[in-house]
């Protein structure tokens, strides 16, 4: 635990001196967001439709965090420097997803308020609870599977290719569940829980891919 | 009376890249305490034998000993007896010295004491909290030294330790990786010279394969001419 928390700390750290992912990934999904006001030709939107751009905004926006969430390890040492030491390989998969995990949250922060005042019709306030917990569980499985396709990505030459082409085939599930569970949310009149059968699949799928990348992380370390 | 494992045991080593052959046929032991000078031209293998005793790179072939512990198989149980002092610094350059080193404490159980007194022993106290790429080499090497050290390890691993180093921090830092520090060391070195004065056994490297391992005071300018020409 002692060592997942000086890796974390020291990717927040990191990411508060540079500034090099989260503002990427806040403009990328505000931009998303005002592309698709002005392409659908709509005022405001709602229900699946609402539900689909919202997750895919936030999934492509979280390919930038992937992308570069082993860059400066990679490229500065600390990949040796971490492997150097006494410690289980399996603190930097869980620091790795835990900084993965909170910069989604800070962008959802952000970006879901956004969402509501430029494209959302019907009032996020109803469904806010449900929506938090169905995001939560989401953004576990883009930790989760992110971290893992980084750790990959980032030991070959096209890693800036590598993450899109494995990531996003493997998280089509998990987007699947996330937007079909928020559809009824951000409906007209909508309810204010998530259907439970997607919930059900996303903590599944969730637990499938911890238990997964625990068990594979080790190799990817490897020489 | 049964005999002291020696510190670091190498017995038909060999390590490829691909085709190419990094390392072969490397077989010597170096006691407790001693210091191995690792020699030859750029690309003869110097960084794969530090690599490879550092537990960073896996042997293709052969037997390595390091403290009596076979590697790769117990490389976990050696990691907290070694400091590695690689050719890059392995420190992040958006981070200051202090923080830097203080995560490496962290990783290493090592006190935060033990990272304000490496700082002032270097003479870093004072440029501790500016950021590692505003830093000179030296300065940067420097921090490296105290990132190698600072769990306090027995075996000491030295890619080129006096890079980037004027002689007055060159002094600075002999204390912590020097002889006086009284530890098993294996240090490569541009400069073969200065490296024989430290060495008790030096190993030359000819495009992975040893060329000779021999005492330094038998070796001669013709020997080591041969080894670079």
């Amino acid at each position: 635990m002692r060592t997942v928390l000086a890796v974390l700390r020291k990717d927040l750290m990191l990411e508060l001196r540079t500034f090099e992912t989260l503002p990427a990934m806040v403009l990328f999904s505000l931009a998303t967001f005002v592309i698709f006001h002005f392409a659908l030709g709509r005022a405001t939107i709602s229900g699946q439709l609402a539900a689909g751009i919202l997750t895919v905004t936030l999934l492509f926006a979280s390919m930038l965090a992937i992308n570069r969430l082993f860059v400066a390890d990679r490229e500065q040492g600390g990949f040796d420097a971490f492997l150097l030491a006494p410690v289980d390989r399996s603190a930097l998969l869980i620091a790795k997803a835990a900084a993965l995990f909170t910069f989604l949250v800070v962008l959802e922060v952000i970006a879901v308020p956004a969402f509501g005042l430029l494209l959302l019709g019907p009032s996020l306030g109803p469904p806010l609870g449900g929506l938090v917990v169905l995001l939560a569980l989401a953004d576990v499985a883009l930790a989760v599977i992110g971290t893992l396709v980084s750790a990959i990505a980032v030991q070959t030459r096209a890693r800036d290719l590598i993450g899109p082409v494995i990531g996003l085939p493997l998280l089509i599930p998990a987007l699947i569940a996330t937007a079909r569970g928020a559809g009824p949310l951000l409906s007209e009149h909508g309810q204010g829980f998530p259907p439970g059968r997607w919930l059900a699949i996303l903590a599944l799928y969730d637990l499938v891919f911890a238990l997964l990348a625990y068990a594979l992380f080790d190799f990817l370390l490897e020489d | 009376m049964a005999q002291e494992p020696q510190a670091i045991e190498l017995r038909g080593l060999a390590r490829h890249f691909g085709e190419r052959t990094a390392l072969r046929d490397v077989t010597l032991s170096v006691p407790a305490g001693a210091t191995l000078a690792v020699l030859g031209r750029n690309g003869a293998g110097k960084s794969t034998l530090l690599r490879i005793l550092a537990t960073l790179l896996r042997p293709h072939a052969g037997e390595v000993k390091l403290l009596g512990e076979p590697l790769p198989r117990r490389a976990f149980a050696v990691r907290a007896q070694l400091g590695y002092l690689a050719h890059e610094p392995l420190l992040y350059r958006d981070l200051s010295g202090r923080q830097n080193l203080r995560y490496h404490a962290q990783l290493h159980r090592a006190s935060e004491e033990r990272v304000e007194q490496l700082l002032a022993a270097v003479g870093m106290a004072g440029r501790a909290d500016d950021p590692v790429r505003t830093l000179s080499r030296g300065m940067v090497q420097r921090l490296a030294v105290c990132r190698a050290v600072l769990h306090e390890p027995r075996v000491l691993l030295l890619d080129e330790p006096r890079a980037n180093l004027d002689p007055a921090a060159g002094e600075l830092i002999e204390p912590l990786i020097g002889r006086p520090a009284g530890l098993t060391r294996v240090l490569t070195s541009h400069d073969p010279r200065s490296a024989l004065v430290e060495a008790d056994l030096v190993l030359g490297l000819r495009e992975g394969r040893p060329a000779f391992v021999a005492q330094p005071n038998q070796l001669d300018e013709q020997r080591l001419q041969a080894l670079y020409g």
